[in-house]
């Protein structure tokens, strides 16, 4: 028998008795003696040129270390802000960025100088003393508009506001689709501006020692490698002399992925200094200045048959970019290469155009591209359905890609490893009771009452990524994972990851797989990450659905390297022949001779002792990169109930049924808490959030959390969860990425259900967040 | 989000109290339970000189019966106010509405008097007050509550003046509060107060204006023998209120109307609850 007695079993997160009560280590919890605060002045128009910056009575305040502005640092930073490839190779146009704006401002929140004081408080007076005088610009803020040649440029003295524009296949592959349809429905579908609002802001600590020349940094990331590569680049340092510590991270949602201009400010001040400088972002700041999510509208048209068979689909996507590329704003276009969804197309035209603003950059928000998709495909069916005057299920089992036809080449060419969405959905329907939920629907409608029940069966592609994939849209370096399991001579092991939690759990799950794997007990087993200064060479960080299904695997084959050589170890130590030896339950012991063995501690022992077999060295100790073949490709059906109030618009979410298909499932209660927080982030876009600016000046007016409407407890209502489990075939452990499924999920089953209700007003599309005043406004024209 | 630099002094009496606003002049401000001016001064939208807190004021909390008035002090939390048992015998609207301010950080801090002097226009009680015709009573003197709400933010109380308690009429009578809002701990973007008392009805509406709004028109119709409905058109008669980011103009005069008549139609029992 196996030893699987933790895996997929439903233990407590061993993180959790630190972090829930409040043992937690947070970027603000480490201070260093003589440490100097930063504060940063920032612009408070969206577009300008900066006249002057006036710093006497700053620089004069009480407690001033110094006042720098951009030219102080001229001398310590170099290059631009780093823009990827990701699936937009050639841009057009990615502005130059130096982390301190000079001459011109791009947009509100843009840092303009810095102060450094012996307290917090200090800095705050001090950056309020500072006059900037600025000369107002037109700011760039309707997309459409920005794409006139008129239109004024996000960046003055710019040929126009394109930074890319990419049509992946043309009309051409459409063509006979749409020349075969029966019907053509089409939608502008909109993405609400989204701000991540981690719990825990972001914040840099920096100490630079001057005789060594060492520059270590502590900051709240969910990729601290990456840090560690642009930073010491821009400072000109190799990257041995700099080590970027991420401790315990507060949420991220792909916010902290990305290089920001503080992580190359405060480093620098501390070099210019010769102090230890610490900067944490408030919250106003983080809501301005944290790169945002989505911010797109998708133009789409879909051809069909009567009989609902799904043809052709058209569709462009303009993206916000907002004032400069984000590291990894063009991932987002991933939108178009997952438009399809779960269903057969004969073809896709797909075009992408990232639009320059003056709004702080867009980057990877939870799920990146493959929420906008799935919502985008899930919205269109519905449509053909309504059309068509069939029930949207129908319509949905009738376009699935079928369990047998996997490995699917989908219309870009990327290859989908496995599924059953058809078994999913009946998963679904069964549990929300589907039928008897239409035949309440049709009676509560008698009593004008507005019932929706909304769909989405999604997919998405996750696990980044196959070298050959993933190299070139970094611009060289693969986004595979590495481990480094180390066995002490007493037996503990401890395991070096290249991704690093920040709120996934991966001490108990990465745990779980060792522990299975060696028979050792969990709380032998120690898992580090977030420290540049430990483990393998490099780590990847943890974004995309990623760290399981790559960094969990990679685990997994460091450990079997151990295994190996303990093998080896063992059979010297019992006389027997390698090929003899087996490994179970945490002991070696011969073929057929059971009482023949050696406990794992024992020979971790001795690995480091004496009498090992010839020309084996001594540890116990390996090193595994894991370079995944293909993505994986996670799916399942959410079904979402709701009920409109027709004179007030409020949406009541009164149900929510999810199935979901990670493939193994490592620790099922995990599961369900990424998949709780997933879906409550994604119903947040569908009714509450939305990040405003005016669209003239470009003043950003949702920044505080009285006007960034996050919902609470209150407003997400239980959900209803089980799963199917097709296990991937791209990894030896099947697993898929789960922590972005609920995000990419729900956007869609919130949105079809709102619409669903209001079908009987002729209403057929809803835009997000279908908050009250927007219904209501709706509902009150659909009646007139 | 860091606050400018301040005094701070803590009062163990309303005189003591009053003296060190004097002493701190024009800048110095109350602190109460601290959930609307620490916020302000955290975004630097307030920089007071000196807070003179009054949190260590003995009695300042009380709520009592006397006289046939309902009696709270200024410092009497939210909290405190929806459990007491005074308050859901003599004027249970108000303990329903103490348990829908804010959420429980707000509820525990959150005070009578630090609603009525912060005068927001989501405030919930100023709406009560002034339907009911309460009275704010200060270390000085007793303000009606009609005469204490002059503008966004702005009241009758001089500098050094400090609201003591708000004594309210007993009234347990058919009552309901329905406050419309996007999340549970939010402000109301509409609320609507209805008491019925002395035989008619008192109809207060929150956020539709600088100041609470008593809706006399609705309260005159249904004395006159309109039903709900009919009555509820009249809710949004001479309103102007401003739009915002989650409500037009427009729309929050529609919810005026429409709250209204669920206030009635659910106080007087014949509709089930919903906001
Ligand atoms: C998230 C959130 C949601 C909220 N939702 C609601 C809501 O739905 N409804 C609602 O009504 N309120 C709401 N509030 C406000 C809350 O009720 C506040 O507590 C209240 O407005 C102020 O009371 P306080 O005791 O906190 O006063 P403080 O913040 O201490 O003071 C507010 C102002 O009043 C002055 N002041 C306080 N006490 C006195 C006194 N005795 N005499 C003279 N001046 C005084 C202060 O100087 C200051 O100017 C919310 C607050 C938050 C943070």
């Amino acid at each position: 028998m196996a030893v699987t007695q933790l895996v997929g079993a439903k233990i407590h997160r061993r993180e959790d008795p630190r972090l829930i009560t409040g043992h937690g280590h947070y970027i603000d919890d480490f201070t260093r003696t003589g440490t100097a605060y930063a504060a940063f002045v920032r612009s408070p128009l969206a577009h300008a040129r900066v006249k002057s910056i006036d710093v006497t009575d700053a620089s004069k305040a009480p407690g001033v270390v110094g006042v720098y502005t951009a030219r102080d640092f001229k001398g310590q930073l170099a290059g631009t802000h780093p823009a990827a490839p990701a699936f937009v190779a050639e841009k057009k146009y990615v502005p130059e960025r130096f982390p301190i704006a000079e001459k011109e401002v791009c947009y509100q929140g843009e840092i303009v100088a810095a102060v450094l004081a012996e307290t917090k408080g200090q800095a705050a007076d001090a950056a309020n003393m500072i006059q900037v005088d600025y000369d107002e610009l037109p700011a760039v803020m309707d997309l459409e508009k920005a794409l006139d040649a008129k239109s004024p440029k996000a960046h003055e003295g710019a040929a126009d506001n394109v930074c890319w524009d990419l049509a992946y296949t043309g009309p051409e592959v459409t063509e006979a689709a749409f020349k075969e349809a029966d019907v053509v429905v089409k939608q502008r579908i909109l993405q609400n501006r989204l701000a991540p609002v981690p719990m825990e802001p972001r914040g840099v600590m920096a100490e630079y020692e001057t005789y060594d020349k060492k520059l270590t940094i502590w900051m709240s990331s969910q990729n601290p490698h990456f840090i560690r590569l642009f930073v010491s680049g821009s400072m000109g340092l190799k990257e041995s002399q700099v080590r970027v510590i991420s401790p315990d991270v507060g949420g991220g949602f792909g916010s902290k992925i990305s290089p920001y201009p503080e992580d190359y400010l405060v480093p620098a001040l501390s070099r210019m200094t010769e102090r230890p400088v610490k900067w944490i972002e408030t919250r106003t700041e983080s809501i301005q200045n944290a790169t945002h999510g989505r911010g797109q509208f998708y133009e789409v048209e879909v051809a069909a048959k009567k009989d609902g068979t799904l043809l052709g689909m058209r569709m462009t996507q303009y993206l916000d970019v907002g004032a400069y590329a984000g590291t990894f704003s063009a991932f987002q276009a991933c939108a178009c290469l997952m438009a399809g969804g779960a269903y057969k197309w004969k073809g896709i035209s797909a075009r992408t155009i990232g639009i320059l603003t003056n709004r702080v950059p867009t980057d990877p928000y939870r799920g990146a591209g493959r929420p906008e998709a799935t919502h985008l495909v899930e919205r269109m069916v519905d449509l053909v359905a309504d059309e068509l005057k069939m029930d949207p299920v129908e319509v949905r089992r009738k376009n699935f890609i079928q369990p047998n036809e996997f490995p699917y080449t989908q219309s870009f060419g990327l290859v989908v490893d496995s599924g059953d969405y058809e078994k999913a959905l009946d998963r679904a329907l069964e549990m929300a009771g589907y039928q008897d939920l239409r035949r309440k629907q049709a009676d509560m409608r008698k009593q004008g009452r507005y019932l929706g029940i909304g769909i989405s069966t999604w997919i998405e592609l996750c696990g980044f990524g196959p070298s050959a994939a993933t190299a070139p849209a970094t611009g060289g370096i693969a986004l595979v994972e590495s481990a480094q399991v180390r066995v002490t001579p007493t037996g503990s092991v401890i395991v070096y990851t290249g991704t690093h939690s920040h709120g996934q759990g991966h001490e108990t799950t990465f745990g779980q797989i060792v522990a299975d794997q060696l028979g050792v007990p969990l709380e032998n087993i120690e898992l580090r990450h977030g420290d540049t200064a430990e483990g393998t060479a490099f780590g990847y960080g943890t974004y995309g659905s990623r760290s399981l299904a790559v960094g969990g695997v990679a685990v997994s084959k460091a450990v079997g390297k151990v295994i190996d050589k303990g093998k080896k170890l063992a059979a010297h130590m019992l006389e027997a022949a390698e090929e003899d030896v087996v490994f179970e339950h945490g002991s070696f012991h011969v073929k057929g001779s059971p009482d023949k063995s050696k406990a794992f501690g024992e020979v971790a022992f001795a690995s480091y002792g004496m009498s090992l077999p010839q020309g084996m060295e001594q540890g116990l100790e390996a090193v595994a990169y894991f370079d995944p073949p293909n993505l994986v490709w996670p799916f399942g059906a959410h079904i979402a109930v709701v009920e409109v109030d027709p004179e007030t618009g409020h949406v009541e979410l009164q149900k929510y049924v999810a199935v979901d298909d990670c493939g193994n499932i490592i620790n099922p209660m995990i599961v369900d808490g990424q998949l709780h927080g997933g879906v409550a982030q994604s119903i947040a876009q569908a009714l509450y959030e939305e990040v405003v600016y005016d669209d003239e000046t470009g003043q950003l007016k949702t920044g505080t959390l009285l006007d960034y409407n996050i919902p609470g407890i209150g407003e997400i209502p239980a959900m209803d969860l089980d799963h199917t489990v097709t296990p991937s075939p791209t990894n030896d452990l099947g697993v898929k990425g789960i922590g972005e499924a609920g995000t990419i999920a729900a956007t869609a089953s919130v949105i079809n259900a709102v619409v669903d209700a209001l079908s009987p007003l002729g209403i057929k599309h809803v835009d997000m967040p279908a908050s009250p005043d927007r219904l209501w406004k709706m509902i009150k024209e659909a009646r007139n | 989000m860091i606050p400018a630099a301040f005094e701070y002094a803590r009062a163990s009496s309303v005189d003591e109290a009053s003296k060190l606003l004097n002493k701190f002049g024009e800048d110095a401000k109350v602190l109460a339970g601290g959930h609307s001016l620490i916020p302000l001064m955290r975004l630097r939208l307030a920089q007071p000189a000196a807070l003179v807190d009054i949190n260590g004021i003995k009695d300042l909390d009380q709520i009592k019966e006397s006289g046939g008035k309902l009696h709270v002090g200024a410092l009497a939390r939210h909290v405190a106010i929806h459990g007491s048992s005074v308050v859901n015998e003599k004027l249970p609207l108000l303990a329903e509405i103490a348990g829908e301010v804010g959420d429980n950080q707000v509820r525990n801090m959150g005070t009578m008097g630090g609603v009525i002097a912060h005068a927001d226009a989501a405030g919930d009680y100023p709406t009560l007050a002034l339907m009911l015709d309460a009275d704010v009573v200060t270390n000085r003197r007793t303000i009606p509550a009609r005469d204490f709400f002059k503008d966004l933010f702005t009241t009758a109380l001089g500098p050094d003046e400090i609201v003591t308690e708000v004594v309210f009429p007993v009234a347990n009578g058919p009552h309901k509060y329905v406050k419309f809002r996007r999340r549970l701990f939010d402000w109301a973007i509409v609320g609507v107060a209805a008491q019925k008392m002395n035989g008619g009805w008192r109809i207060g509406l929150t956020n539709v204006g600088p100041t609470p709004v008593r809706a006399t028109a609705v309260e005159k119709a249904l004395h006159d023998g309109a039903k709900a409905e009919e009555a509820a058109q009249h809710a949004s008669d001479g309103l102007d209120p401003a739009g915002d980011l989650r409500a037009s103009p427009e729309y929050k005069k529609h919810l005026a109307r429409v709250l209204t008549k669920r206030a009635v139609l659910q106080a007087s029992g014949q509709a089930e609850g919903k906001q």
